[in-house]
């Protein structure tokens, strides 16, 4: 296992230089000027000119990207274009609140739709499942900002049980953040849900037609137990890799999410950084966004095992 | 500063929480508004430049307002008022001398000095467009002693203090001299002012947040504040600026009592608002914005004056105006190239641009000038959202006309990399792209930049134009305010004929706040000096 482990990491290596090579091109050519925004709009070409100079944007492309290879080897994100501020604080200050988004709406999302899942495939035809399969297909349907508007203008404004937006650390108290973060991640949660609870009903009623689970009934072992220790287990890999992969979208950032609660989060971070062609910002984001990818699915690699024995590295 | 390491600590904290099921609902105390020393504001956009010399931003302009000082200021008549320093003027007009008032203090401790006015105000020279102008004939300025500053220029320039007073674009906002001496071209890294609020480093997160705190050592001057000159009186501990990207969400947040304060409201949201009798919603600044086409004059159709005469006849105020605003009470159809309600504003020539579209005339312009259909590249952003109607508006009135519009959609960072551009329209050039101005950016010929008529120095769209540059000299060797205006109607008649750039008319944009905030002077920039807020 520990070997399978090193393999993969070492492997991310050159994934990881193939992404800074093409996010560092495909930025280079993308149309824009970092110093026009920097400067404002009635700079004239001279002095738009001198900034680029100072910046190092006038520089040969090779020598700014050995320069770039450079600050990374150090482990160095370097510095935002715009703010003059470091990358890598910009990106820590983000981060926070976008796990803790993330893990919550997983939570919520887990919590909820394997259940669901799980008793839509039980009940498969029935009234339940029909309820189950609606909601999902609703929970995909629905844009996400509507559904964040709808809980606002309920829970917010009508009720007025939490706040309408924004986003406090756990470190400032746990009601704070929870007030403020239970929204959105109950409307990240609907599409998670829908996405979870349809892979778990799928795979679950395959796994509901083997011969074993007739052998348990058969021997009498309870249903509960027949459907969450039996099935559930054989039918956890599909739900694991979906759960991972949604685990990693929402750390690279929900942007409708984040604006609509104004939580300052990395997908706004992101967006500002293309809008105001912040190469550095872009830059740590998509090596950032790319590093997180490898590293989730590494995750959900490794715990196939833990559910599945059969699997092994 | 929050790290990675204490980011996912927290997110394990959490995790823990959430599977142990003490997740709680938030008391109703976390609803309430924070209390009435702190007032809470949304900003038209996220602060992202500390650096209020060298760029344009107006966030980094209100930032600069809120942290520095500046030596004489303009009020709500438009004159120049001494705020830091009180002047002297020689009697041949050459020799400028200020005096620093008593107590003026860095936010550090250490004193303003002569000195520190001296690197502020040459390195704003190489930045703003009237600042050059006036050290284009400086012949010294020097501080003879701590409290003094001596500006001697070799030729009179009568509106230097206009120039050095005037509330954007940018301010000669005073800092120590050991941040002033930075390259002009650089962005500094220190943010210590002179003004009535503090930076807070600690709390700043770029785009995000930024707080303010009264700076205790401040002194005010005496005298009411009048836009950005009089007393600046602070009357809460702490100014917390945030950025909501989501304009329904900026509006509930006021409604509930989240934020005491909206910068802009989308017009279409305002009914919201209007029905809450704990919000107030109003027009603070009357003189608002204005729209502009502007025609690229190096190359053909737009380099021959028929043809952006046509463009000019063809194009209508009201139904751009109404498309952008929709309610009537939030624009005004206005010809004037100065603004239609500062000292210099006069209509002089407009009526092809205020009496609605012509397109016979723009025909018949078009068939004299003998146009051969060379399409115009019309640039249209389609991520702003106070730009994206004038160019479809242009388009369909211009092809009325018989011209051939090719509309190219793009950001707004394409754009402004395009315009930049002087190449023909093969090789990445382009026609004519829309921008909107405050009006106190465009008030008089020596700020506003689309009346430089130098070429390739001038701002995009280069025109080369020997007599608005004649005109512009005349104004800075003009010695009183009758003969200012005289020049500025010849300006503005000189420009609706040449069509230096097409001017689309005057908007206003809504603010709002919570009634418990009272006390906000009138003003462009937003100012929170002044502001009081009572207990809701």
């Amino acid at each position: 296992m520990f070997v399978y482990i090193l393999k993969r990491v070492l492997a991310t290596i050159p994934v990881m230089l193939i992404v800074a090579i093409f996010v560092f091109l495909l930025l280079r050519l993308t149309p824009g000027d970092p110093a026009a925004i920097l400067a404002g709009d009635a700079a004239t070409p001279a002095q738009l000119d001198r900034i680029r100079e100072r910046l190092g944007l006038n520089d040969p492309l090779l020598t700014q990207f050995f320069t770039w290879m450079g600050q990374l080897a150090r482990g160095d994100l370097g510095v935002s274009l715009l703010s003059n501020t470091s990358v890598a604080g910009m990106v820590a200050d983000r981060l926070g609140p976008t796990i803790n988004i993330a893990l919550m709406t997983i939570v919520i999302s887990v919590a909820l739709a394997v259940p669901m899942g799980v008793i839509a495939a039980w009940r498969h035809r029935t009234w339940v499942d029909f309820l189950v399969m609606s909601f999902s297909v609703l929970g995909f349907s629905v844009p996400v900002f509507v559904i964040g508007y709808i809980l606002i203008q309920i829970f917010a404004i009508e009720l007025r049980w939490v706040p309408v937006q924004g986003y406090k650390d756990p470190s400032e108290g746990f009601g704070a953040f929870f007030s403020r973060a239970i929204l959105p991640s109950l409307t990240l949660a609907t599409i998670y849900i829908a996405l979870i609870a349809r892979m778990t009903r799928a795979s679950m009623l395959e796994v509901l037609g083997e011969d074993y689970i007739r052998t348990a009934r058969a021997k009498g072992v309870r249903e509960n137990v027949v459907l969450f220790r039996h099935a559930l287990r054989n039918a956890a890999v599909p739900i694991l890799t979906i759960i991972g992969t949604g685990f990693a979208l929402l750390i690279s950032g929900v942007v409708v999410t984040e604006s609509v609660f104004n939580i300052p989060g990395i997908g706004r971070l992101t967006v500002d950084a293309i809008l105001a062609r912040d190469y550095p910002v872009i830059q740590a984001m998509i090596l950032l966004t790319a590093g997180i990818y490898v590293f989730v699915n590494l995750l959900v690699d490794v715990s196939y095992s833990l559910f599945d024995p059969r699997i092994r590295y | 500063m929050l790290t990675m390491r204490s980011a996912l600590k927290d997110a394990r904290g959490l995790a823990a929480a959430l599977l142990t099921g003490t997740a709680l609902l938030a008391p109703g105390s976390l609803l309430a508004q924070e209390d009435e020393t702190t007032i809470t504001a949304v900003m038209h956009s996220g602060l992202r430049v500390l650096d209020p010399v060298i760029t344009t931003a107006h966030i980094t302009r209100n930032h600069g307002y809120m942290i520095y000082d500046v030596l004489t200021a303009v009020d709500a008549d438009f004159k120049p008022q001494p705020q830091m320093a009180d002047w002297e003027i020689s009697e041949d007009n050459r020799t400028y001398t200020f005096t620093l008032r008593e107590g003026l203090k860095f936010h550090d401790g250490a004193p303003v000095t002569g000195a520190d006015v001296v690197a502020s105000l040459k390195r704003w020279g190489k930045r703003d467009s009237g600042g050059q102008l006036i050290f284009d004939v400086t012949a010294s300025l020097q501080s003879p002693d701590d409290k003094t500053v001596v500006w001697t220029l070799t030729e009179p320039f009568a509106p230097l203090l206009d120039v050095i007073s005037k509330q954007s674009a940018v301010p000669p906002f005073i800092m120590p001299a050991r941040v002033a001496e930075t390259s002009a071209d650089e962005t500094i890294t220190e943010y210590v002012g002179s003004g009535p609020f503090v930076f807070n480093e600690e709390e700043y997160e770029p785009g995000v947040n930024v707080t303010y705190e009264k700076f205790d050592d401040y002194v005010p001057r005496d005298e009411p504040a009048s836009w950005m000159a009089g007393g600046k009186v602070v009357n809460v501990d702490r100014v917390v600026w945030t950025t909501m990207p989501d304009a329904l969400t900026a509006i509930n947040a006021l409604s509930a009592g989240e934020i005491d304060y909206l910068e802009q409201v989308q017009i279409d949201l305002l009914p919201i608002l209007e029905s809450n009798p704990d919000v107030t919603v109003e027009t603070r600044d009357e003189l608002g914005y204005v729209t502009i086409g502007r025609p690229n004059h190096l190359l053909p159709p737009f380099d021959n004056k028929l043809i952006r005469q046509a463009a000019m006849a063809a194009l209508d105020q009201e139904s751009m105006l109404a498309t952008m605003q929709g309610d009537p009470a939030y624009y005004n159809v206005c010809g004037a190239i100065f603004g239609c309600a500062t000292p210099l504003g006069n209509e002089a020539g407009s009526e092809i641009l205020t009496g609605g579209a012509n397109i016979e005339k723009a025909k018949a312009l078009l068939e004299e000038a003998g146009y051969d259909g060379t399409p115009i590249v019309l640039m249209a952003p389609t991520d702003v959202t106070s730009l994206i109607n004038q160019p479809v508006v242009a388009a369909q009135a211009l092809r009325e006309a018989g011209f051939e519009v090719d509309m190219q959609s793009m950001d707004w960072q394409s754009l402004v990399q395009r315009r930049a551009q002087q190449n023909p329209v093969a090789e990445g050039g382009w026609n004519m792209f829309f921008t909107n101005w405050m009006v106190p950016e465009i008030s008089d010929p020596l700020i506003n930049v689309m009346v430089n008529g130098r070429g390739d120095d001038a701002w995009f769209g280069w025109p080369t134009d020997p007599r608005v540059e004649e005109l512009r000299a005349a104004f800075v060797a003009a010695k009183d305010d009758a003969s200012r205006n005289e020049i500025a109607v010849q300006i503005q008649e000189h420009v609706m004929d040449n069509v230096n750039y097409i001017m689309m008319g005057e908007y206003l944009i809504p603010q709002a706040r919570r009634t418990a905030i009272r006390n906000m002077i009138p003003s462009p920039v937003p100012v929170f000096w002044n502001i009081t807020k009572a207990a809701e």
